[in-house]
């Protein structure tokens, strides 16, 4: 787990820096003006839901497309005028970066090396390497189509990282995993953000942001709408909940005005719950059952939590991420 | 240019080593040539009056060019999965030199091209065909085969970036190709069609470079200067082609695949 970092504490070295960054498709804005920052040896989440934009700004980073207006730096090389120099230093693998199928593991991995340039019994050295790091070993002589999802995934990761590159983008990388194959790849990103690789990560799963990442950037239709470490965004739609279930019979009247004093905010009853924003954690509770057994009134549960990023994107973008993703898979698959 | 070249045969010997394993390729290389050998040897031969020698002597040139113009085919289709599986990205992701995945793709085609003409003249050998000239010429004649072949590997890398999937590439390009091979003096003599197709025959690419290889490799009369206008047409389509083919992969790039 990669703890909150503030932004004092990340230093000025930045590895990846996009200012005023367009693009469109046609009609379609798929980048309306990004900006974004990326300090060295930390992740950034692109969170947003499908056609927001994150794909279409992994592809100008990695040189792949060219932005309308704008630019942006990665590992301090200009991605249009430096795109040369640039793919030596950038590693990218997800759901569209991939292998040939009907290559083993390690002719794929002995392929991309020899890509960058590497003598024949380097990159195949390299890519042996690579397949005991990501546990392929066993796997290595087998053609990639006998290889499972996770698996692939593994390999894929392992071919962007071939050429050990500073600055690694990963596009929606468990997008269509099991959650066993999602923990295992979660494990193995952590194990290369410590050991310093700058990593610019885009997901639609809020979990993974915020499980993976340093700092948040959420996008939606083309725009950076909000930037900061998980916490900070939590905090931006509000501080801790408390959620009281009431015992029946208990009236919510009184419940109400009893907690009332302790929320700047008045208290709302949805669906027989109690629930109320809360200045602190701590004391909270102790608080809480103490005021409501003052009022009389019975308490069957009680609970405080965190909000979750789900929370967040529905409180940023007024809708909730995974519920678009689907109808606005084809307008970026348009664009992309 | 040294990475150029090395990058190209990196992605050249990756389209080798991968084909074997995809058995429905190795069976279009093979099996379905040489039974096109045996059906028209043994089916329409019968049929078919050819002016001089016997029809295997006719027949093995004719199909063998057939067969090389569609040996692009594995380029088509080849490089349409790249593009929608994404691999296309990894490569132009990476610091290589760029028209070497066209480069290697079509040059990949040379070495199958190649072994598809091996099969195709061992089968022929085998049906009662011969080679009635000299070593040089038929060693010519080969090289006529393969510049041809690698002319269509061009034309076919452009249908296979044109085209939305595997499968239709692999249809316009049989549409495309498969009536020009047959309107030509391929299987029959071209006197024997109608005028108006006689008129198409005479001119068609396929014709030209089929007589070229027939004048090489059985001493048929050839009609003006065969040889070299195949080689010509050869060239001809490839300048055409080539340069529609790098222009199509760099728009794609531009547009993001």
């Amino acid at each position: 787990m990669v703890g909150p970092v503030s932004a004092d504490s990340l230093g000025t070295d930045v590895a990846i820096s996009v200012h005023g960054m367009t693009k469109s498709f046609g009609d379609v804005h798929a980048l309306a003006g990004v900006d974004l920052a990326v300090a060295t040896g930390t992740v950034l989440g692109l969170l947003g839901p499908n056609g927001a934009g994150k794909t279409t700004l992994v592809r100008i980073l990695t040189t792949l497309l060219k932005p309308d207006a704008g630019s942006a730096t990665v590992a301090g090389f200009d991605v249009v005028r430096e795109a040369t120099v640039l793919r030596e230093r950038i590693g990218l693998a997800g759901q569209y970066a991939a292998v040939d199928e009907n290559l083993t593991g390690l002719e794929n991995l002995t392929m991309v090396g020899r890509l960058y340039g590497m003598p024949r019994h380097v990159a195949k050295a390299r890519g042996k390497e690579l397949l005991e790091r990501f546990d392929l070993v066993d796997a290595a002589g087998r053609v990639m189509k006998t290889y499972s999802g996770g698996m692939r995934r593994r390999l894929d990761l392992a071919a962007a990282l071939v050429a050990k590159p500073p600055v690694l983008f990963l596009d929606e990388p468990t997008t269509g995993l099991d959650p066993r194959s999602r923990l295992s790849l979660w494990e193995v990103i952590e194990g290369l953000v410590s050991e310093g690789t700058t990593v610019l990560l885009t997901t639609q799963y809020l979990d993974e942001a915020d499980r993976l990442a340093d700092t948040i950037a959420v996008i939606d239709h083309g725009k950076v709408i909000a930037e900061g470490t998980s916490d900070e965004l939590k905090d931006r739609v509000g501080g801790e909940r408390l959620e009281v279930r009431l015992d029946e019979g208990s009236d919510p009247a009184i419940a109400l005005e009893a907690l009332a004093p302790m929320s700047d905010e008045p208290p709302q009853i949805e669906d027989g719950l109690v629930k109320l924003s809360v200045r602190h954690r701590s004391g909270t509770i102790v608080e809480a059952v103490h005021r409501l057994s003052e009022a009389g009134v019975g308490v069957d549960d009680l609970a405080l939590r965190r909000p979750t990023l789900d929370d967040v994107f529905l409180g940023l973008t007024g809708h909730v991420a995974e519920e678009r993703a689907d109808d606005e898979a084809q307008a970026d698959s348009v664009a992309a | 240019m040294r990475r150029l070249v090395s990058d190209t045969l990196v992605i050249a010997e990756r389209n080798l080593v991968r084909l074997p394993r995809a058995p429905e390729l190795l069976i279009a290389f093979t099996v379905q040539p040489i039974m096109f050998v045996l059906l028209f040897r043994y089916v329409f031969g019968g049929a078919i009056k050819v002016p001089n020698g016997s029809y295997a002597d006719f027949l093995i040139p004719g199909i063998v060019v057939q067969n090389i113009a569609f040996g692009g085919f594995v380029t088509a289709i080849g490089l349409n999965e790249d593009v929608h599986k994404g691999l296309i990205d990894r490569f132009r992701s990476l610091p290589m030199a760029r028209p070497a995945v066209l480069a290697g793709r079509t040059l990949a085609d040379i070495v199958t091209n190649f072994l598809s003409v091996i099969v195709l003249v061992v089968t022929g050998l085998i049906i009662g065909f011969s080679f009635h000239t000299s070593v040089l010429d038929a060693i010519v004649g080969v090289a006529l085969l393969l510049l041809f072949g690698y002319a269509f590997s061009w034309v076919f890398a452009f249908v296979g970036l044109l085209t939305s999937s595997p499968e239709s590439a692999n249809s316009v390009a049989f549409i495309a190709v498969f009536p020009l091979t047959f309107i030509s003096s391929a299987f029959v003599p071209v006197s024997s069609m109608p005028s108006v197709l006689r008129a198409f025959a005479k001119v068609n690419p396929f014709t030209i470079t089929v007589d070229a290889v027939r004048h090489l490799w059985i001493g048929y009369p050839a009609a003006g200067n065969n040889i070299w206008g195949a080689a010509v047409w050869s060239v001809v389509i490839m300048a055409v082609f080539a340069p529609l083919a790098v222009a199509r992969y760099r728009r794609m790039a531009a547009r993001g695949g």
